[in-house]
Formats: C-alpha cells, structure tokens, sequence
C-alpha cells in the first residue's frame, strides 16, 4: 500500500498558484524526497498533508484513506522553522504536544522516559527549554516530532542545526523507524542527504511537480551515455558511434577524456574499443548526482 | 474537543504558576486598601501632630473676632510696615491685614506670606471673615445672635428610589457613584491587562515557531479559542480570589474597629430619637455603610462577571487577531491604536457623561453598543437599569463577540503562519477574504 497520494493537488492564493495539480506517490516504509527551490511549493504541499491549510482542488489519501482530521495522530512533523515553548519544560513540552496529538498522558510520560533515555538527555526533563543549545533543543524537537509513534513523519530540513555527531544519531535513528515500518519524507536543499537516505524523489518547482521516481529510475532518465576515461597517451575518437567531448592532460602522457555513445552500445563495447586505441587505466560511467539532476531541471536547461 | 480543553488547560496552568500572578493575585487586594488606610492615617497623624500655624494679623475695623481652632492668631498693634518687618524675622506663617471698612464694601484685606498660601488657607480665612461680616450686618438688622445660631441648620437629603414594585430603596448617589467608577475602572484594566496578555502569547507562539507544530495537531481556530478561554479562566479565578479576599478584608476590619454590622441594623431600627442626638458624622458613616451593604451585590457582581466575559472575549479576539498578524509587540501598535479607542472613549465618558447622568441618552446608547457596553454599563449598573436595557445590551455584546471572534478567527489562522509580511489593512482584508 502507499502511504500517501496526492492526485493533482492544487493550491490557489489571490496572487499566485502555490500549487498547480501536483500528484505524487510515497510508497510505505520507504525515504521520499520531497525537492525543490525555495518557494516552489513544498512547504504548501507539507502544510496540506499536516491539514494546516486545506486544498483547493485534488484529492489526498493517506494509507488508502481520504486525508481527515483523525489523521493527526499518523502524522509526525518536524518543519523547517522549528520552535518550542521557552518558557515550558522539557517534559511538560514533550507531554503537551504528545497529548495535542491524541496521545494519553500516561502512555505520553512513559514514552517521553524511554526516549529521554534513548538520546541520553534525561538530566534535561526539569529545565526550561531557553536555557538549552540549539542542539539540545534540536532534540527535544525531534523527540516530539516522532514520540507519537507516527507512520508518516514529514522531516523539513531536519539537519540544520545539528553538528555532525548528533546529525549521526538522527540519521541512524530515521533508518530505525523505517526499518520498523514508518515511511518518511524528507523535504530538503542538501543533495548528499538525499544521495544518502532517499529511496524516492519527487521535485517540485515553480508549483509543479516536474519529475518523479525512485533514485534509481530517476537517474537511469538522466544517463546520458557518457563515460569518464583515464588513459595514457592520447587518442581521437569521432564517429558515428561515438564523441569524444573533451580529452585533458593530466600528467606527461596521462589524459582524462568524456565519450559519449551515441548509438545504443553497451560500455563493453566502448572499452573494448577504446583498449585498441589507448592504455586504459580507469573507465567509470557518468552517472549524473542529485545535485546536477536538480540544478538541470530547475534551470529549464536540457541535460547535454 | 479534547484537544480544545488541552489548551485552555495549558494556557489556565502556564499563566496561574507564573509568580507575577500570584503576586498580583494576593497583592492587589492588599496594596490598594492599604494604600488608602495609610494616607488616610498619615493625613489624620499629621492634622493631629501639626502645630497650628501662627497668623499675625492687624486688625484696624476693629471687627475681627479671632477663631482659635485652625490658626494661632498674634494681634499686632503697630503699623504695616512694622508688622511686615517683625513677620520676616519670625518663622511664623502669615500676616493678615485688615484695614477699617465699611460693612457694605469690605476691601483691601491682605494676607502676607513667606511661601505661597494653599487654597484651603485662604478660604478659611476667607470664610471666617465673611462669617463675622454676615454676622455684623445682621446684628445692624437688630437680628440678635440666638435667633442666628438656630437659623443654622445642617442638612442632609436621603434619597430614596421608587420602584414600580413600590418597594423603597434608599439610595446614595456617592456610594453608587463610587461603584460605578470602580466597576467602570476595573473592566478597562481586566479587559487590557487579559487583552494585552492574549496577544503577547500569540506573538511568542508566532515568533518562537511552535505554531506550526501545533497547528498540525490542531485547528488554528481551536488553538485561538483556547488561548483566549484558558485566559478567560485565569482572570474570573484572579477576580474571584480578589471578591473573597477584600470581603474578609473588610469585614475583618470592621469587626477590629468594633464595627458589626447587624448590630448596627438593629440600632438604625430603634433608634427614632436617639438617631438626632447622635453625632451627625457618625450617623451619616453608618448609614453609608448600611447602603453598601443593602446594595443587590450579588446582582452587581454577576452583571460584572457577565461584561467581563462578554467585553473580554470581543477585546481577545480583536488582540489575538493583531498578535496572529505581527512579528513583535512593537509591530502590534498600528493595530492597537483602532482597538483602543472604543476603550477610551468608553473610559471617558464614563466619567464625562454615564456617572454624572447615568440614564442619559449618551449614557443608554454606550451601555448597549457592544464596544463600549462593558465599561458604560459597570458605571450604570449602580443607578439601576431599566430591564429591555440590560437584556438588549447582553444580546448584543453576544452577538458582537461571535462577529468579532469569526472576524478574528479568518485572520488568525492566515496570520500565524505568515512571518516576516509586511501587514497593513490591505492585507489583514486579504487574509480575512482568503478561502480556507
């Protein structure tokens, strides 16, 4: 089953269309990337899952269901302009929310234990949330994003904020709630998280969703048959098969050259080639990252 | 719903464990008494301790009778000049000149002093003179004095309101004025300090972040509601533990005093002749205090309380739709500025027209308008207010609570997730227009 669809979604201001008929598939237990500039329409479409604005047209489930304020529960949020009472404990804070999302007090204090416990922060459950880091309040933060045992947790921009050792700990702790069944979705800038933990992707810019996929298809569709080649002693190869599109020297007589296939040929081929002509000393693939995917796609520019 | 009451809980705990509250709380009703009762024994010490002040005085008309019980009076036999001279040498207060007058034209009496005299200084000398002058031309008149001393008369009116019941009532229109004010007073700062206190919650809601956390578990609208009911329920506790504190207060002090009230009643009843003989201060204090305590305070209470709620939540929502829409208190002035001046206007007239004339037509319309109705109807309260007046007035103070709390409702849940905007009346009317 599909933990959420969203089937030509849209969201109209006086202004401006914050979201034009946008569908996407987030399939269950999987890590989805929600991409895209600022103000492309992210934001909007998480504040609609989370029922915080409601849509103008379009259709959401959730787990097969139309989208309905039961779900509340099923939700767990973390947004990108994160914030706790300061003037509230860590524990009343993490029992007031846990309780908003339909959680009963005594479960919610047992949780709120176990999890303290878990992040090693139990010393923290009496103090004031203005008298911790920001790292300190990060956690707490993540804490009650995900204490209601929520399937579907919307992370926005979850790593800022953290330094590299608690960033561990919360990655290390997103794979253990999808290893035990949660599906997440990540909504973030930062190419190498997506790199890293996304299984899906969908990129939204300008209020439409203009790609969508598995990491995988998704970067198949963006193969451009090109092929990084170190070699020794220099060579030119223009065909109808194939391009060279550019050869640099390195050192001496070692050159890194980019080919590319025109013809549907498989790499074999183009190394069993390549051997007759030069000594081939690293032959890799291509294979464009998120970021070039993103940058391609949101400047309009065709992948060349 | 649940959730709903989670909030009002939340809002009731944060506010009632602060320790301003509880400052404020057991401090108001304390402090303001206090306040009173030490001017009042500091003013009654020093008349008591203060020694008369000396007046020279040169008296040429031969007619001044010097009175002993307010100023220590030097005649002076010399000239003015002589008199202004010894007067600066000494460290005493005035000097007053009386030349010889006719008692048809009596002109050209100074008074000298060091420093500037009060007004009280100069009205008793004023008086004491004219006194003596009224008295001098009626003894021409061959008016002798015992016929002057029995013309004296000291009178009090007792007012007394009829009912169409034809129950009397006796009525003073000090004490009710007295009430008026107070009520008017206290509904202008409750509805204030509560109004501030809603829209510097949202602010910190809006400016800290977690709105958006809280908002995805629950309707902006609810979360509003919240606010402004768990806040409702900390200023009915904080008025309530006030009602119960200045009660006990007063009657632990009248019962210290040897005052007790019953008793009191019981001797007002018997007392036909013996009311005349009794010092006429007296009578008039315990007849004062019999009022307050006939006054239908259960009734003035509970119509407070109403108007509280009532101008409470119509002034909440208007805040917490100016929180919801700025990024600091300091942006929220423009939009304060619009609120406010039903308030003041209310305030105002409160004293200018509804305690002086509490059944003008100034007065009436104020006390129906829902903007202006809690306050101007605390200052009628009193007086006594025809019923379709009260009823009509509560029926739309209603009715202007849920138009305001829908008005401010559309534009919170816009309001709170906008930071940084920049918001003038253009916008406020987008947000409120905006479909959901």
């Amino acid at each position: 089953m599909d933990a959420l669809v969203t089937q030509e979604v849209t969201k109209r201001y006086a202004n401006h269309t914050a979201l034009d008929k946008v569908s996407v598939t987030i399939p269950e237990q999987t890590i989805f990337g929600l991409l895209g500039p600022n103000g492309a329409g992210k934001t909007t479409l998480i504040r609609i899952i989370n029922q915080i604005i409601n849509k103008d047209e379009g259709e959401v489930l959730l787990f097969g269901e139309k989208l309905n304020p039961n779900h509340v529960g099923l939700i767990g949020y973390l947004p990108e302009e994160r914030g706790l009472y300061k003037k509230l404990k860590v524990g009343e804070q993490l029992l007031y929310l846990a309780q908003l999302k339909g959680l009963k007090r005594a479960d919610a204090l047992k949780r709120i234990k176990v999890w303290l416990e878990k992040f090693d922060i139990k010393d923290w459950a009496n103090k004031k949330v203005e008298d911790l880091s920001k790292g300190m309040a990060q956690k707490v933060q993540f804490i009650s994003t995900v204490m209601h045992e929520p399937r579907l947790i919307i992370l926005d921009e979850p790593f800022s904020g953290f330094d590299p050792v608690n960033a561990k700990l919360i990655t290390e702790e997103i794979l253990d709630l999808k290893k035990k069944g949660c599906t997440i979705i990540f909504s973030t800038h930062r190419m190498e998280t997506v790199e890293d933990l996304c299984d899906h992707i969908a990129l939204i810019n300008k209020s439409k969703k203009i790609l969508e996929g598995s990491k995988k298809q998704v970067k198949d569709q963006f193969r451009s048959n090109t092929f990084s080649i170190d070699h020794k002693g220099s060579f030119s190869l223009n065909n109808d098969q194939y391009e060279l599109l550019k050869q640099e020297t390195r050192e001496e007589d070692h050159f890194n050259s980019v080919v590319k296939m025109k013809s549907m040929r498989s790499p074999n081929e183009l190394l069993r080639d390549l051997i007759q002509l030069t000594e081939v000393n690293g032959f890799q693939e291509k294979i464009p990252t998120m970021s070039e995917i993103f940058i391609t796609l949101v400047k309009g520019e065709s992948h060349e | 719903m649940n959730k709903i009451w989670l909030i009002i809980h939340r809002e009731f705990l944060n506010r009632v464990h602060k320790k301003s509250f509880l400052v404020a709380t057991i401090l108001v009703p304390l402090i303001f008494p206090a306040i009173i009762a030490l001017l009042v024994f500091v003013s009654k010490e020093s008349e008591k301790n203060s020694q008369k002040e000396v007046i020279h005085y040169i008296d040429e008309s031969g007619v001044f009778i010097p009175d002993s019980s307010k100023y220590i009076y030097k005649n002076f036999n010399g000239s003015l000049e002589a008199a202004k001279k010894a007067f600066l040498a000494s460290d005493d207060f005035g000097l007053l000149y009386i030349p010889g007058f006719e008692l048809s034209k009596p002109e050209g009496i100074m008074l000298y002093t060091k420093i500037n005299p009060s007004l009280d200084d100069v009205g008793n000398l004023e008086g004491a003179l004219a006194d003596r002058v009224k008295d001098l031309k009626m003894q021409r008149l061959n008016i002798d004095q015992k016929l002057l001393d029995s013309l004296k008369t000291n009178i009090s009116i007792k007012t007394v309101k009829l009912s169409e019941s034809g129950q009397e009532k006796s009525s003073n229109s000090a004490i009710l004025f007295g009430i008026g004010m107070a009520g008017g007073i206290l509904m202008y700062m409750f509805i204030f300090i509560y109004g501030a206190q809603i829209m510097q919650g949202i602010i910190e809601e809006k400016t800290s972040k977690v709105v958006e956390v809280i908002v995805s578990s629950v309707k902006p609208f609810q979360l509003m509601m919240g606010k402004i009911i768990g806040l409702a329920s900390v200023g009915l506790l904080q008025f309530l533990i006030w009602i119960v504190l200045m009660s006990t207060l007063t009657f632990g002090v009248l019962g210290y005093f040897g005052i007790d009230p019953p008793q009191q009643q019981a001797m007002q009843q018997m007392s036909g002749e013996m009311a005349a003989q009794q010092d006429m201060m007296n009578s008039e204090f315990m007849n004062g205090f019999n009022e307050v305590l006939q006054l239908p305070w259960m009734f003035i209470v509970s119509v407070f309380l109403f108007y509280f709620l009532g101008g409470y939540l119509i002034y909440g929502a208007l805040f917490a739709a100016v929180g919801s829409a700025v990024d600091s208190p300091a942006e929220a002035q423009q939009f304060m500025f619009p609120i406010t001046i039903p308030m003041l206007i209310s305030y105002m007239s409160l004293f200018m027209f509804i305690l002086k004339d509490p059944h003008g037509a100034v007065s009436v319309w104020l006390s129906i308008i829902p903007f202006t109705s809690p306050i101007a109807m605390m200052g009628r309260i009193g007086f006594g207010v025809p019923t379709w007046q009260l009823v009509l007035s509560m029926v739309l103070l209603i009715g202007g609570f849920i138009l305001t709390t829908w008005v401010a409702g559309r534009i919170y849940r816009v309001g709170i997730l906008m930071s940084g905007t920049k918001v003038n009346y253009k916008v406020l009317t987008k947000w409120f227009l905006q479909r959901n």
